[in-house]
């Protein structure tokens, strides 16, 4: 993989923050219904605002991300997961831009989900959480804006489900910002990507530890499930190429032992992907948060690229050729409804052999075209 | 690392076909570069437009000076634009270099009712010259020694201006160029001897 590339250091120890956005006097009105009486997020924030409010880059994570993005929290031992592309010097340049990354709803690592408290009944929500679209999580990252005072972004950016929310952001409410970039995202999964999803929550749900999603409870939790679910998500994540240069055949100890037990070194690896997950992430999360991208089809809607003709903002769209769980045709789609809109639409197709992953990477000739969009966006200002 | 901003003078061949279009047209530049015509367009003559493009640093150096590109195959994507989508499209010195160059301008015409076309002329006198003397031509308009030339058809203008006849293509104004990328000062109709390159604006709607 491509080593970092990055010469200043990193942000060095960030810290997160978490605010009370909606309340029963101010409940969140869900799209498909429903209201939460209660939502708390968790966000990061690194650089400085600008005496004129007009530097502010707010990144959307994708289905496991966190608000963690860059810089250390105190007492890990990994930086955040997009550090290779924020911080002083670094295409997201800290000591020019303000950059915020909140948690988002529905997620299990500080802010409100089906894992969260019920206020009404004081046990886990569980399924009784309502169903999400991606309007909802627009519709937090916005509150959150308004609660740093931040009338108007200079850009908005993410990778995967967080180019998905991107792309809601800027048809729904394009005039919340000047740039957006969207990134090994679609806007309407096909019928491999809901089938890999549909595998990933059967393996969740059907694991008797999962309790109807009260397992909390019972001191449970669907871990057998969840890890499978993840082990073969992180499959589509990678492309084949990346894993034949990663594991080849190797055995995983002296040689093959020729038994059901792990035999490959891609096995074990897949084995420590889904143990390491369990850590970090609630089944019920994943169940919510995977459904979202599911029913996610924006250009659908009748009249759905007339707010944004209108408004106007920059758009970047990139795609990594080795990606097949959003490859450059789910790319070129939403590309292709841009442009029939007469907008300012910019799109890269980057050559990577990494996968659907490689959002996650520092590839030169992608951080470079992250640096010249941005760049260019803090030049002509909001 | 920041790319420079290209600046500097547009190039002579560039400044002419800026004439051709008209102010506040949507321009659709294909191999447009690093966007110079359209950065142009879009500064000085108040346009609007995209680029397509397929060399990466070319496409970055776009997108630094905020020229919207995409990075697209002309031989192969243009599907990606609507019908009758923008005022003009433009290809320049390109259409010797693409694969198709039927359907390029098949599809051009399908997406702008003007066509904007410029393209090296095989038939220039000294082209002529140098492969009776035995070799392939080289000249300022066709740069390239035979084995890493980009272009794979040497036509002259004289085919040119047939096959815009037979895909049912009018001109509308035909600029012959000198080998400097100058108007040639020869009478029209010797052009494909005397001309190193011609530019051509074209429109597929009957009555222009």
């Amino acid at each position: 993989m491509p080593g970092p590339r990055t010469t200043a250091a990193g942000l060095g120890l960030v810290e997160a923050q978490q605010v009370t956005l909606f309340t029963s006097q101010q409940p969140l009105a869900l799209a498909r219904g429903g209201r939460l009486d209660s939502v708390q997020v968790r966000y990061e924030t690194y650089g400085r605002l600008s005496p004129q409010r007009d530097n502010a880059v707010f990144i959307c994570h994708a289905l496991t991300g966190d608000a963690h993005a860059a810089g250390q929290q105190a007492g890990a031992d990994k930086p955040g997961w997009w550090d290779n592309l924020i911080g002083p010097g670094r295409p997201l340049d800290t000591d020019r831009f303000f950059v915020v990354c909140p948690n988002i709803l529905g997620g299990c690592q500080g802010t409100t989900g089906p894992g969260s408290l019920n206020p009404a009944t004081g046990r886990v929500f569980g399924l009784d959480f309502p169903i999400l679209d991606m309007a909802d999580f627009v519709s937090v990252h916005r509150r959150l804006c308004q609660q740093l005072g931040l009338s108007r972004l200079l850009a908005v950016i993410g990778g995967s489900l967080g180019g998905m929310q991107v792309l809601e952001w800027a048809l729904s409410h394009p005039s919340d910002l000047a740039n957006a970039c969207v990134i090994a995202a679609s806007s309407r999964l096909s019928a491999q990507n809901i089938a890999f999803s549909a595998v990933a929550r059967e393996a969740i749900m059907r694991d008797p530890g999962f309790h109807q999603g009260q397992y909390s409870q019972y001191g449970d939790s669907p871990d057998q499930g969840l890890s499978i679910a993840r082990m073969m998500a992180h499959i589509t994540y990678l492309s084949e190429e990346a894993l034949a240069l990663k594991f080849d055949r190797e055995p995983e100890r002296d040689g093959l032992n020729h038994g059901f037990g792990v035999d490959f070194a891609v096995e074990s690896y897949l084995h420590h992907q889904g143990e390491v997950f369990l850590d970090r992430f609630d089944a019920l999360s994943y169940l919510y948060l995977s459904r979202v991208m599911d029913y996610f089809d924006p250009f659908s809607r009748p009249q759905a690229t007339a707010a944004i003709a209108a408004a106007r903002p920059n758009l970047l769209v990139c795609s990594f050729t080795s990606d097949w769980r959003f490859g450059p045709e789910h790319s070129r789609r939403v590309v292709g409804h841009l442009e029939r809109a007469g907008l300012p639409v910019t799109y890269r197709e980057l050559d990577s052999k990494y996968g659907h992953d490689s959002f996650l990477l520092p590839i030169p000739r992608y951080h470079d075209t992250l640096r010249a969009f941005l760049d260019r966006a803090l030049e002509v200002g909001q | 690392m920041s790319q420079a901003v290209p600046t500097g003078p547009l190039r002579r061949d560039l400044a002419l076909i800026s004439s051709l279009i008209r102010p506040g047209s949507r321009v659709l530049d294909l191999g447009c570069g690093d966007g110079g015509l359209l950065r142009h367009l879009m500064s000085r003559r108040g346009c609007a437009g995209s680029g397509v493009e397929i060399d990466p640093d070319a496409v970055l150096s776009a997108i630094r000076a905020g020229v919207p590109v995409i990075e697209l195959d002309i031989d192969q994507d243009l599907v990606l634009f609507a019908d009758q989508s923008y005022d003009a499209v433009v290809l320049s010195r390109t259409l010797q270099a693409v694969h198709r160059p039927r359907e390029v301008l098949l599809e051009m015409a399908r997406i702008a009712p003007r066509v904007i076309v410029s393209m090296p002329n095989f038939a220039y006198w000294r082209n002529r010259l140098r492969l009776l003397a035995g070799n392939a031509p080289v000249s300022k308009d066709l740069p390239h020694s035979w084995y890493d030339s980009p272009n794979v058809h040497f036509g002259s203008l004289d085919d040119l201006e047939r096959l815009f006849d037979e895909l049912g293509l009018t001109v509308i104004r035909c600029l012959p160029l000198t080998a400097s990328g100058r108007r040639s000062p020869w009478p029209d109709r010797t052009r494909n001897w005397v001309a190193g390159a011609a530019l051509y604006e074209l429109t597929a709607v009957a009555g222009g």
